[in-house]
């Protein structure tokens, strides 16, 4: 489903921005509007999605897991096969062809976990654009791998010290920088969110991944499956996974958000659970903010789901009972990364961890003939250091 | 207290331009930011801009961030700015009052419960730096119809970046002025007036015939003098800021921003 005209899923979403921001915005929806149908367009993206990304990505029957857990057929969605190792190179690569077009020569983005960062910077090299990329001081440090590879690939990266020093604070200085230097520059922005028609435009360049799940689902199964879980941080992984069945009404749709060290603790990412209506970064969506209103810092293992907001498309299918949203602690989510290594030789992102801690949890509630797609959003080598650090932790806590 | 219109209608009247100083309410506490207003309008300053301290402040450069950070450590939000205003207008204070916040803080404490608590407390006015003129006109609309209740000026922003489609439509949303934004990128001082931003005025000039008041940017005499002829006004927001920041003592703040104030309100001409 598309968005109003202005930009809203139902009472969600909207351009609330500076009037600083509203040329520049109306300048990428006015070319996203352009070139979105148009023919050439869609074979360029079609022809890199192929020869550069490598995609079609598999639908891999997890056979062991499915068998150890005792319930349902659980198959992988594998974007951690695409070049660079996340879905995000899905809306990168549509976004540079619309910067392309829009003569634009510098590209902006901010990150979290790094692998937007890492995707923005992977296309501006194959495409010879500048590059810079914003991310949180805090993030630098856990991710310092793929600080490391943007630089590789050509990319100026900025350490954010401001605010909470994450994914939020990095989005703020990436935009800042937007609109000082706007006549030449792109903003790339890396999930379902912020203003109108960001959330649409990342929501179509990600709908490859559910599109190509159902032709695959179909192909093996025969038939629809019966459940789709994606770990949701802005949204936009599970987003792309959900969009093309959201009219497949016999299809559950499961997001799983950070719990953190903890609901009651106050120590998490999950908006749904602890959040409520805001406007914030852009759009109108849920946040978790304290009672002034001003935007609560969050807690997760994962860098790129500890965002305090969610793409409003999220809020819509919430509301409208078509999605249900659920959360999974660090813990269940460092369990599901172990097992998933040990039974599968998939390592996971600490992200997508969380979608396989939900099916680790719910399988015994699902019969042995249901069918769920989990959405492999990103691999885990990023994320090793994060492990093998936890793992200490753990340790000298027991 | 005394409106926009009738403060911008005397000084037109009388030839001269308007000096609007903006600080960041509660930086660096709530008390001492009344002390702050008492010094600014003393120095001249003939409408004052109170910016809400809010966690993500995206327009607004390295400055008035840490202002609001500093702030917002003290536990100071839109509930505690509201009353320091009544306390401004305790100490005889009549100026207009303008209050420069991001949609979140505003939108959480309710639109219906904020726009009384203006009317109470003297607050003339509202820019809403993150809602554009059409979310006003259309999903916010309930925001505009408790301001119109309640008679509390709603002032929108224009930017070299607006297009000039739109100048119209910002012209009538907004009240009293229009505050036009001097370059593209966020509040925080720089050492030059952008490019083609006089010629820029000129244009909005011809369409636009409410009072047009510049800011983002602006600290120096001759930055003032030149831009004056082209509008009815500028704002100085972030070097009064600065001032709090790296002065010893709050004495030499307050002496300090005393002196900016004078002197770029006299480079008006």
């Amino acid at each position: 489903m598309n968005p109003d005209s202005r930009g809203f899923y139902g009472q969600y979403g909207g351009s609330y921005i500076p009037e600083t921001l509203s040329g520049p915005i109306e300048e990428v929806k006015e070319a996203f509007e352009k070139f979105r149908d148009e023919k050439s367009f869609k074979s360029d993206l079609s022809y890199w999605q192929k020869e550069y990304v490598g995609r079609a990505t598999p639908l891999t029957y997890a056979k062991r897991l499915s068998q150890f857990l005792g319930g349902p057929k659980i198959y992988l969605k594998r974007e951690d096969l695409t070049h660079t190792g996340a879905h995000k190179i899905n809306n990168t690569l549509g976004q540079i062809l619309i910067a392309k077009r829009m003569r634009k020569t510098r590209i902006i983005a901010e990150t979290g976990a790094g692998q937007h960062g890492v995707a923005v910077a992977t296309v501006c090299a194959l495409f010879g654009l500048n590059c810079t990329i914003y991310m949180g001081e805090d993030d630098t440090k856990r991710q310092r791998l793929n600080v490391y590879r943007m630089r590789l690939l050509g990319a100026s990266v900025k350490s954010v010290d401001s605010g909470s020093k994450t994914l939020k604070d990095a989005i703020n200085e990436a935009m800042r920088d937007w609109v000082t230097n706007v006549k030449d520059s792109y903003y790339l922005l890396g999930s379902a969110l912020g203003p109108h028609p960001y959330p649409q435009m990342v929501t179509e360049f990600q709908s490859v991944i559910g599109q190509e799940v159902k032709d695959q689902i179909l192909n093996k199964e025969g038939r629809l499956p019966d459940q789709l879980i994606a770990c949701v941080g802005g949204g936009s992984n599970a987003i792309g996974l959900f969009h093309p069945f959201l009219e497949d009404k016999s299809v559950s749709l499961v997001g799983v958000e950070a719990g953190g060290l903890g609901i009651k603790e106050n120590l998490h990412a999950a908006r749904f659970e602890g959040g409520s209506v805001g406007i914030f970064q852009g759009t109108k969506t849920f946040i978790l903010q304290d009672q002034f209103g001003q935007i609560k810092e969050t807690k997760s293992i994962s860098a790129g789901l500890d965002y305090a907001g969610i793409g409003p498309l999220h809020c819509f299918l919430k509301a409208e009972g078509r999605a249900q949203y659920t959360y999974a602690t660090d813990k269940e989510a460092m369990n599901a990364f172990s097992l998933l290594s040990k039974m599968e030789g998939i390592i996971p992102a600490i992200e997508s961890s969380h979608a396989i801690a939900y099916i680790i949890k719910e399988a015994s509630n699902l019969s042995k003939d249901k069918i769920v797609v989990c959405n492999l959003s990103g691999r885990g080598d990023k994320d090793v250091e994060t492990a093998i650090f936890y793992s200490n932790k753990e340790d000298i806590y027991n | 207290m005394e409106s926009i219109d009738k403060t911008l209608g005397y000084l037109r009247e009388n030839g001269k331009k308007a000096f609007v100083a903006y600080i960041t309410a509660g930086d660096p506490d709530l008390v001492k930011t009344v002390d702050i207003v008492e010094t600014i309008s003393h120095a001249g300053a003939d409408i004052i801009e109170l910016g809400v301290p809010f966690s993500d402040p995206l327009a607004d450069g390295p400055t008035n961030q840490k202002a609001s950070e500093r702030a917002l450590k003290k536990g100071c939000h839109l509930d505690g700015v509201l009353e320091s205003v009544l306390e401004i207008r305790k100490r005889g204070i009549k100026k207009p009052i303008v209050l420069f916040s991001y949609m979140n803080p505003l939108f959480k404490f309710g639109f219906e419960k904020l726009s009384r608590r203006c009317r109470e407390v003297g607050v003339n006015s509202i820019l809403p730096v993150d809602l554009t003129p059409e979310s006003f006109l259309e999903e916010e609309k309930v925001f505009k119809d408790f301001l119109e209740k309640d008679n509390i000026s709603p002032v929108f922003l224009m930017s070299p970046t607006t297009k000039p489609s739109r100048w119209k439509l910002i012209e009538k949303e907004t009240k009293g002025f229009v505050y036009y934004v001097s370059k593209t990128g966020t509040t925080g001082v720089t050492e030059k007036l952008s490019e083609g931003l006089l010629e820029k005025l000129k244009d909005v000039r011809k369409v636009v015939k409410k009072p047009l008041i510049v800011g983002f940017g602006l600290s120096k005499v001759d930055q003032v003098k030149t831009l004056s002829p082209y509008c009815d006004g500028i704002i100085v927001g972030s070097a009064i800021v600065r001032e709090i920041e790296i002065a010893k003592n709050f004495k030499e703040a307050r002496k300090n921003i005393y002196s900016l104030v004078y002197k770029l309100k006299n480079a008006l001409v």
